[in-house]
């Protein structure tokens, strides 16, 4: 098995409110490698939005080591985890999260402002991959004047749109219909092809069948790890 | 990120809420504009008082009587025109003294002045009551800058002669004769005849005094009918040889005067002699007090505008807390969302700044309670740079509370 891209060691996520003490996660260890199309499931609780943010540098664990493309993320001070975030994460938020009032090429280019690319190239960049999710003849829609579905495709040209290492997708489908979903899951069968790492957090059995490997979380622990041969892939 | 990606994204921010953006502009735009106006309005007056006092005549000193140096009145008496016998009067012996060319060589012009209050003219039917009445000789006039218009003026035969004639400013001429002309007519000042020898050329209202509502008659035939043959003068009016003579004119003055007076030490003299340049002083210092009492009120409408910035841009935070979250998720910085709203705010009192700079320069066009406004660029300077500051430091705490939000809070923010 090649290096892997991402490495929880060990990791513990405690939460202090006043007298109260949650511990979120509990030792959790995963690794996942390049190209992988990963979903994590559990209930509501288990601890998938705590790893969520930890995957995604929104968070530091409490304990243990989370390696992500061979950078030590613990430890870094808030502006290089901005950086971390701008080039190696892209992000797909169940509510789409685009920035209102801002048509969908600028939301599109918005990464790539804060990463210092060049107008020009940021634009065309940005014209590409709203074609990979075929939304180009929407670029200069705002967010108000689209469709859920066509918004996180949106959402997801934004996450693809700086070559990240890692798509990490939050409930991409919890605020789609069921035809949306399909096109969504679709889509991400494609990046997937195409070689993206993605790790996809659901409670959707149905979305986590596309996947080609399950984690199931419950009470801030795995609880499983399994392969599968996912419906609908090559 | 850059400066200018920041100012496109706060651009962006300002045109989302155009309403609110506009509102909060004007409160900088009243600030700044009416600091320009009230500035320009100080120094128009400042302006004003300047040329009131040059005005007077370029060359003008005046000699009054003073109380102040001998200090006999502190006790019982009152500083009334009844008790002045302590005070050597004003008299034609100092005129005399004055007029010795070989004493006083800086010395043009004397003229002696007499002034009458309360005195009523009458002219067939109208009467007015002017508010000058002075008796003096020719010379007055050359002092203070008086020509005649229509008419003649009196001489200086005429006031050796005692004649009863008088020379009219316009605003009594207008109140007495209306359209008709005065020149030649017999009016009664105090049921005394004079004759109008002549209508003085309009000067304007000087704003603390119309110098044309003004009646000037030879002092002799003052002395002998309106104000008695013992009469001392009001004041004595001098013209120096020059500008650059006015202080050794003022020497002259003071040194030919405590002769007549009998007075050996200068502090106690009992007249003043004042100038054109120590009334200046006066009134510009006036003025300056003026300007910057002004100029504090208007600065405190820039603060208020200030405090305005702030609250639209507390209020901008909280409503864009997620969007806030969303760019620090893709990689925003701290210093990026800082110098968004930062720019945000700078920009609000910029441009805010701008109109008010441009609405002040045209209110100061106008004519404001009798004063025109002289804009001081200063004024500008300050003001706008104000502005900017104001904004740069109201928006700082409202960016910086933005730019420490943690994304995952921000994110949950609804």
């Amino acid at each position: 098995m090649a290096r892997p891209l991402l490495v929880l060691d060990h990791v513990d996520k405690r939460y202090d409110a006043g007298e109260i003490s949650v511990l979120a996660l509990h030792d959790v260890n995963l690794q996942i490698t390049r190209g992988e199309y990963v979903a994590v499931m559990g209930a509501s609780g288990s601890g998938k939005s705590t790893l969520m943010n930890i995957l995604g540098c929104l968070d530091l664990p409490t304990r243990g080591r989370y390696i992500l493309s061979g950078t030590n993320v613990q430890g870094l001070d808030d502006t290089d985890l901005a950086a971390v975030r701008n080039r190696l994460i892209g992000f797909v938020f169940q509510s789409f999260n685009l920035i209102p009032r801002t048509v969908a090429l600028r939301n599109v280019e918005l990464p790539m402002v804060y990463a210092g690319i060049k107008p020009r190239e940021r634009t065309a960049r940005a014209m590409a991959a709203l074609e990979a999710v075929g939304l180009a003849n929407r670029a200069q829609h705002k967010p108000s004047e689209l469709s859920g579905g066509q918004q996180q495709r949106v959402a997801v040209a934004r996450a693809i749109v700086t070559d990240p290492a890692i798509v990490l997708a939050d409930e991409p489908t919890g605020n789609l219909d069921s035809k949306s979903t399909g096109e969504m899951l679709d889509l991400f069968d494609r990046l997937h092809q195409s070689g993206r790492t993605i790790v996809l957090i659901t409670h959707e059995p149905d979305v986590a069948a596309r996947a080609s490997r399950v984690v199931r979380l419950s009470d801030g622990r795995i609880v499983s790890d399994d392969l599968q041969v996912a419906r609908g892939s090559v | 990120m850059n400066l200018f990606e920041s100012t496109r994204i706060a651009w962006q921010g300002l045109l989302g809420n155009k309403l609110r953006s506009l509102l909060t502009m004007l409160g900088i735009l009243i600030g700044v504009g009416s600091v320009i106006v009230l500035v320009a309005v100080g120094n128009g007056s400042s302006v004003k008082v300047q040329k009131q006092i040059e005005g007077l005549g370029t060359n003008t000193l005046v000699v009054l009587r003073s109380f102040g140096g001998r200090g006999g009145f502190g006790g019982g008496g009152r500083a009334t025109n009844g008790t002045l016998s302590s005070v050597s009067a004003l008299t034609q012996k100092d005129i005399t003294a004055l007029s010795d060319k070989t004493q006083n060589p800086d010395l043009k012009l004397i003229a002696p002045v007499i002034s009458e209050n309360g005195v009523t003219a009458t002219y067939s039917g109208a009467t007015y009551s002017p508010s000058q009445f002075v008796g003096t000789t020719a010379d007055y006039l050359s002092v203070r800058d008086y020509t005649v218009a229509e008419g003649a003026a009196f001489t200086n035969e005429d006031v050796t002669n005692r004649a009863r004639v008088a020379l009219l400013g316009q605003t009594v001429v207008t109140n007495l004769f209306g359209a008709q002309n005065p020149v030649g007519a017999t009016v009664q000042f105090n049921g005394i005849d004079f004759k109008v020898s002549g209508v003085l050329t309009p000067k304007g209202s000087n704003g603390a005094q119309d110098q044309d509502d003004i009646v000037i008659a030879p002092i002799t035939a003052v002395q002998d009918t309106l104000a008695g043959a013992s009469a001392p003068l009001s004041q004595i009016t001098i013209e120096a040889t020059s500008r650059s003579a006015m202080s050794a004119a003022s020497d002259e003055i003071t040194t030919t005067l405590l002769g007549t007076h009998h007075i050996t030490n200068a502090s106690s003299a009992d007249f003043q002699v004042l100038n054109q340049a120590t009334l200046l002083a006066t009134a510009g210092s006036t003025n300056q007090v003026f300007t910057v009492l002004l100029g504090a009120v208007a600065a405190i409408s820039l603060l208020v505008g200030g405090i305005g910035v702030m609250n639209i841009m507390l209020v901008t935070v909280t409503e864009r807390t997620r969007e806030i979250g969303i760019r620090k998720a893709i990689g925003a910085r701290r210093s990026d969302i800082l110098g968004q709203f930062l720019v945000e705010a700078v920009l609000l009192s910029v441009l805010g700044g701008l109109l008010g700079v441009a609405a002040g320069l045209i209110v100061s066009k106008v004519r404001i309670v009798g004063v025109t406004p002289v804009v001081a660029w200063y004024s500008v300077a300050l003001a706008f740079g104000v502005a900017i500051a104001v904004g740069l430091f109201f928006g700082l705490y409202p960016a910086n509370r933005a730019a420490s939000l943690r994304p995952i809070e921000a994110l949950r923010h609804e």
